[in-house]
This record gives structure tokens, C-alpha cells and sequence, in this order.
């Protein structure tokens, strides 16, 4: 069985597990992870490479057929800031993707949305795949697709928290109303967290911290992969509603046939 | 808008008594806590919380690596000048010390410079004393122009500057700056630095403000274990962050610990502060603030480091010499102070992995704060 692709601009995914990069004990052991998540994107911060050194460790490890990089402008305070990492990140790794990460706050990690909209306009117009990293916040994902962003990529927790989705209820406002496909990220913490996202219609995850963190990463790589594939076959089956009382077995609007 | 007033709001005897005062149920209450306040921070680090030491650990531990991974940072300190027109009592630099000055010229750091990158260093820390003559401002810009292009990140530890000094050197590629209060007692800070600029405490206590508002990425903090009670100035450096990450909370912060290690010409610790203590102290900020760089150097001993280094540390120095031209130009200058840890960076490196860690070189890019 397998469950529908899923596209992203001009790309086509058939692993929904999007993965990271950071907080590995060694880039060999990420490099594993990454082979047993069956991901196909992963993002990689720009400041953590050597772009000008095609030998850098970490690039070296995620050269994979089938792996796309995602650079992201993780450490990065503002959207002229950001504008100019992506620029760098672009002519260095020949790739136009780019995950949009402002966050301007160091302790929590929180995206500044005035700032995310701002630069996520002006790299649409430079010709970027834009996927910003948001909070789960139903207004500006419509303000980001109008101005021509590939998916959105709202937060189910803050940042490496592994809480889960605490924003469960923007969460489905935004699944039902977004054009573009909606990427839960950051705050995963579980496997069980990352199916009931896909069960949600999330399109994809993304997950870091909790493979990367686990006592045995690439089991728990694994385990994520398994986990988005069953999220996702479930909300292709159609999930069953929950009721709190079991139904009246002859209809209360029967008298009227 | 500054931390002076609420700095003056504390007095030194009554934090230090409340601070012995903790008991063992304040230290299972902090313990417990979802998220600590500085009450509980008084209470970890009290001598109620020595017995506590293993479940602080654990914890600690657990905070660390949930935040930043195995990973560790690593960086070096690149010793500009030993001139210096104070008189710090503890400080091999002081004026009054009889010693060969020498402050390095661009060629000299370019020489310097090469010998860091071979190691594999891209995160490098500046110091210099406090030579306002020669190594001024202009002198700090040009040292940042000319080091800029070889390193991913540029940190300083230099005298206090005025806010468009800082703004400045800032346009020159200037990453985070290390200013370290010594002592928050305002009494014996003047026993400590008896003269030059430094004597004025106050200049001092104000740095932070005037970093913060030129809007510096990252700023580190401190004091030097040895001069006054541990457990007090350790308290008085936890107020001062916490009222900076409120007001300046899109600036990173680091802290250290470092420890009064002998020197040219110093006087001994007037505290000794054991290995357990520094554990607890280290901990203690970890369980205070998930989310801070908590920094060890090569002052510390191999052994300290081997272990400490899982508690919560997440950046270590290595290969460091603390004399101008240490690395290359003038091996036998006279070091500020002596180290403790003599192995290198590739030794250091070696032993993070062995030790199930990654040892990052490059966390930043200078291209990304334009
Ligand atoms: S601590 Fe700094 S200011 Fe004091 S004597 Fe040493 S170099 Fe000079």
C-alpha cells in the first residue's frame, strides 16, 4: 500500500518525514539516521557549513541520491539578514530551496512573523522556494501563500521541546484553509506525535531533536518513518469520527420517511 | 533604563544570608520545579544542595543535551596585547608587574591566525588588557578587519567600551563580547582594582546595558571565582542575566566560571572554591536556564574537564596561550595566567568523540550578520 506523493513546487516527496541535521553525538551516526527515515528532505543550518569548502564534513554525509537539502537561515535576527543568507546559501549549494527561519529570540526560538512575511515577499520575488518556519498561526499562513510561499511550516511546540501538538486547534484551521501544503515543525517530540499530525492532513513533518536526541537515533529514525506512513495511510482511509455515546440504533428522524 | 537600579536594590550580606539560609526543602522544591525562578537558583547553589549533587547532575545533563544535542563548541582564545594600564591584583598583566610588553601588529595576528586555522578553529576569542594608547578602539577595528576574513565568528575580551564603540566594531565583524564583572561586591571590587579604569565599578556594571542596547549577538557574563564568596557573586550574576535576557532578548547568552589560577605576581584566592562546588554551580545555571552557553576553559585541569564536560557545558577552549604571540610569533612571552589543560584541540577533539560528542568548529557564519 502505498499513500498518495506529495508535492512541493516542483518537486515530488514520497517520504513525508522531513528531517534535520542538528544535534548529532557524530555526522556518521546522522548520516545513518538519515538513511533509515527514508527522507527525502533535510534541512542543514548554513551557519553549521563550510559553504566555500565542498569538503565540509556535514555536506559530505548528506550527499545521498534522492536527498535534497534544505538550507535554513537559522541565526539570523531580520529580514535583510535573511535575504542575504539565502542569497550565500543559493550560489553555494545551487539549490533555491530554502527554509525561512527568523527567529530573533535566542531562548525560545520563537519566529518573528512581521519579519518572516517581509523577507518570505521579497525571496519569492528572487526567484526562492520559500518554506517558512511560523508560528501556528491561521492569518499569516493566508498572508505567506498570497505572497507566493511553496508550503508553510508552523510549529506544533516550541522548538525542540518535544511537547507534541500543542497547537493542535490553529493546526486544523490552517490544514483546512491553506492552498499550499502545511508541514508541522518543530516540537515533535514522538512518533505518535508526528501520526496524529499526518492523521490531522498535515502534509509532511519535520523532525529533529527527537531522533537526534534519542538513546538509539536511527531505531528511532526508523520509527518516525513508520509512524508518518501510518499517519498518513490513516487519514487517506478516512478516520473514523469519535462519538462520545453509542449511536440510537433506529434514527431520531425516521417518522419522517 | 539599567540593571543599576536594580542592582542597588540587593545588598550583598542579605543575599549572602538568604542564600545560607536554603534548606533542604527549598532545594527539592527548586528541584522539582518546571521552571525555576531565582529564588530556587539561591537554593541550588546553597551548601543545603551539596547532598543533592547526583539529581542536579542527572538533570542537568539530560536540560543540556535535549537543548543543544551531544554537540560541543569549540573555540580559542588569540591573546592581542599584554599591555595593560591596571592594577588587578590577581592578574598577570598588571601594570605593576615587571614584564616584557607586546602587542601584536597585523602581520604578527595574520601569523597567530594561521596556526588557529590549522588546528581547525573558526570560532576565536580576542583579548587584550586595557592600553588605551595603543591598543585603542582603531586598534580593535583593524585587528577585526584584518582577522575577519579568515574566521566564521569573532569574539572579544577587551576593556569596557562606550556604546558607539561597540556599534562600531560591530560594522567591523565583532560577533559577542566577554565582559566579566569579577566581583559584584562593590567594597572589595575597589581592593581588587586599586587603579587605572577599571577601579570604576560602576563603568563596569553598566557594559552590559551599553552591549545590549548597540545590539550585540551574544554577550558573556561572569565572575572570577576567588575574589569574593562564590555562592553570592554567582547569585548577583544570575539577577544581572536575567534582567538583561528581558531587556535584550534577542542577544545570546554565555556564561563562565573561571577560577583564580596563579599568575606572575598574584595574590592567593581569598575563597577556594572544591571541584563538587563548581559542579554545583555549573548545574545550578543549566537548571536555571536551559537555554544559556555554558563555557569551560583551559584554566580547569584535564581530569575536571574529562568529567565536568558532561554536566552542561556546551563550549571548551583548547590548545590555549595566553601570552601575545603564543602560538607562532613569541612562544616565551609572558602568559596572563598559567593553564591547567595542556592537551591540543586534535587531543580535545579526539576525546569529545570518544566520549560519544561532536566537536563543532563552525556555528556561525559571518555572512549572516551583515
Ligand atoms: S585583568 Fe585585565 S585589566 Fe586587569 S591587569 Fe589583567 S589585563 Fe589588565
Amino acid at each position: 500500500m502505498t499513500t498518495q506523493p506529495l508535492r512541493i513546487a516542483d518537486r515530488t516527496f514520497h517520504s513525508r518525514l522531513f528531517t534535520g541535521t542538528g544535534k548529532f553525538s557524530s555526522v556518521q551516526l546522522m548520516e545513518d539516521a538519515l538513511v533509515a527515515s527514508g527522507s527525502e528532505l533535510v534541512t542543514m543550518a548554513l551557519k553549521r557549513v563550510d559553504v566555500r569548502n565542498s569538503q565540509d564534513d556535514l555536506l559530505r554525509h548528506l550527499r545521498h541520491p534522492g536527498l535534497h537539502l534544505l538550507p535554513n537561515t537559522s541565526g539570523v535576527r531580520t529580514a535583510r539578514e535573511a535575504v542575504f543568507a539565502a542569497q550565500l546559501a543559493r550560489e553555494a549549494l545551487e539549490t533555491n530551496w530554502l527554509k525561512l527561519e527568523i527567529h530573533p529570540d535566542p531562548r525560545y526560538l520563537l519566529p518573528d512573523p512581521v519579519e518572516t512575511l517581509r523577507a518570505a515577499e521579497e525571496l519569492v520575488k528572487l526567484g526562492f522556494v520559500v518554506l517558512p518556519y511560523i508560528h501556528a498561526d491561521p492569518v499569516l499562513c493566508k498572508r505567506l501563500e498570497e505572497v507566493g510561499v511553496a508550503a508553510v511550516m508552523p510549529l506544533g511546540a516550541p522548538i525542540g521541546s518535544n511537547q507534541g501538538l500543542l497547537t493542535r486547534e490553529f493546526l486544523e484551521i490552517i490544514i483546512g484553509q491553506s492552498r499550499v501544503p502545511v508541514v508541522v515543525d518543530a516540537g515533535i517530540g514522538a512518533p505518535s506525535h508526528a501520526a496524529a499530525a499526518l492523521e490531522l492532513g498535515a502534509d509532511a513533518v519535520l523532525v529533529n531533536t527527537a531522533i537526534a536526541v534519542a538513546g538509539q537515533p536511527v531505531q528511532m529514525a526508523q520509527a518516525f518513518r513508520l509512524a508518518v506512513e501510518a499517519g498518513r495511510l490513516a487519514y487517506e482511509a478516512h478516520l473514523a469520527v469519535p462519538t462520545l455515546h453509542a449511536e440510537a440504533s433506529s434514527p431520531l428522524t425516521a417518522f419522517l420517511d | 533604563m539599567s540593571f543599576r537600579p536594580i542592582f542597588d536594590a540587593h545588598r550583598w550580606d542579605e543575599v549572602k544570608a538568604s542564600i545560607y539560609a536554603k534548606t533542604a526543602a527549598d532545594v527539592e522544591r527548586a528541584l522539582a520545579a518546571p521552571r525555576r525562578t531565582l529564588d530556587d537558583f539561591k537554593a541550588l547553589i546553597s551548601p543545603a544542595a551539596a547532598p543533592y549533587l547526583e539529581p542536579m547532575a542527572r538533570l542537568s545533563r539530560q536540560l543540556t543535551e535535549r537543548r543543544f544535542g551531544r554537540t560541543m563548541q569549540l573555540y580559542v582564545p588569540l591573546y592581542l596585547s599584554n599591555e595593560c594600564q591596571n592594577i588587578c591584583t590577581y592578574c598577570g598583566f598588571s601594570m605593576d608587574n615587571k614584564l616584557r610588553r607586546r602587542t601584536l601588529s597585523q602581520v604578527e595576528m595574520l601569523q597567530e591566525a594561521a596556526v588557529l586555522k590549522q588546528w581547525g578553529y573558526e570560532h576565536v576569542l580576542l583579548v587584550t588588557g586595557e592600553a588605551n594608547q595603543t591598543v585603542d578602539v582603531d586598534y580593535l577595528e583593524k585587528a577585526l578587519y584584518t582577522l575577519r576574513p579568515h574566521f566564521a565568528q569573532l569574539s572579544m575580551e577587551v576593556q569596557p567600551l562606550d556604546q558607539p564603540d561597540y556599534e562600531r566594531l560591530m560594522r567591523a565583524g565583532l560577533h559577542s563580547v566577554l565582559v566579566y564583572q569579577e566581583t559584584y561586591h562593590q567594597q572589595d571590587y575597589k581592593k581588587h582594582h586599586p587603579k587605572g579604569r577599571k577601579s570604576n565599578f560602576h563603568y563596569r556594571l553598566d557594559t552590559p546595558d551599553r552591549l545590549g542596547r548597540a545590539g550585540i549577538h551574544k554577550m558573556g557574563l561572569g565572575v572570577l571565582i576567588g575574589l569574593e564568596d562564590w555562592r553570592t557573586d554567582s547569585f548577583f550574576t544570575a539577577l544581572h542575566l536575567d534582567y538583561l535576557q528581558r531587556t535584550y532578548w534577542q542577544t545570546r547568552y554565555s556564561l563562565s566560571f573561571p577560577r583564580l589560577r596563579p599568575a606572575e605576581g598574584l595574590l592567593q584566592p581569598k575563597v577556594e572554591m572544591t571541584d563538587r562546588e563548581l559542579v554545583q554551580l555549573i548545574c545550578a545555571y543549566r537548571l536555571l536556564h536551559e537555554e544559556v552557553e555554558l563555557s569551560l576553559s583551559t584554566r580547569e585541569t584535564a581530569t575536571f574537564r574529562n568529567h565536568a564536560l558532561r554536566l552542561g557545558i556546551t563550549s571548551l577552549s583548547a590548545g590555549s596561550k595566553t601570552n601575545p604571540g603564543g602560538y607562532a610569533v613569541a612562544p616565551e612571552s609572558l602568559e596572563q595566567f598559567e593553564i591547567s589543560d595542556e592537551r591540543s584541540p586534535a587531543e580535545i577533539a579526539a576525546l569529545l568523540r570518544q566520549q560519544g560528542y561532536e566537536p563543532v568548529w563552525k556555528d556561525w557564519d559571518a555572512a549572516l550578520s551583515t
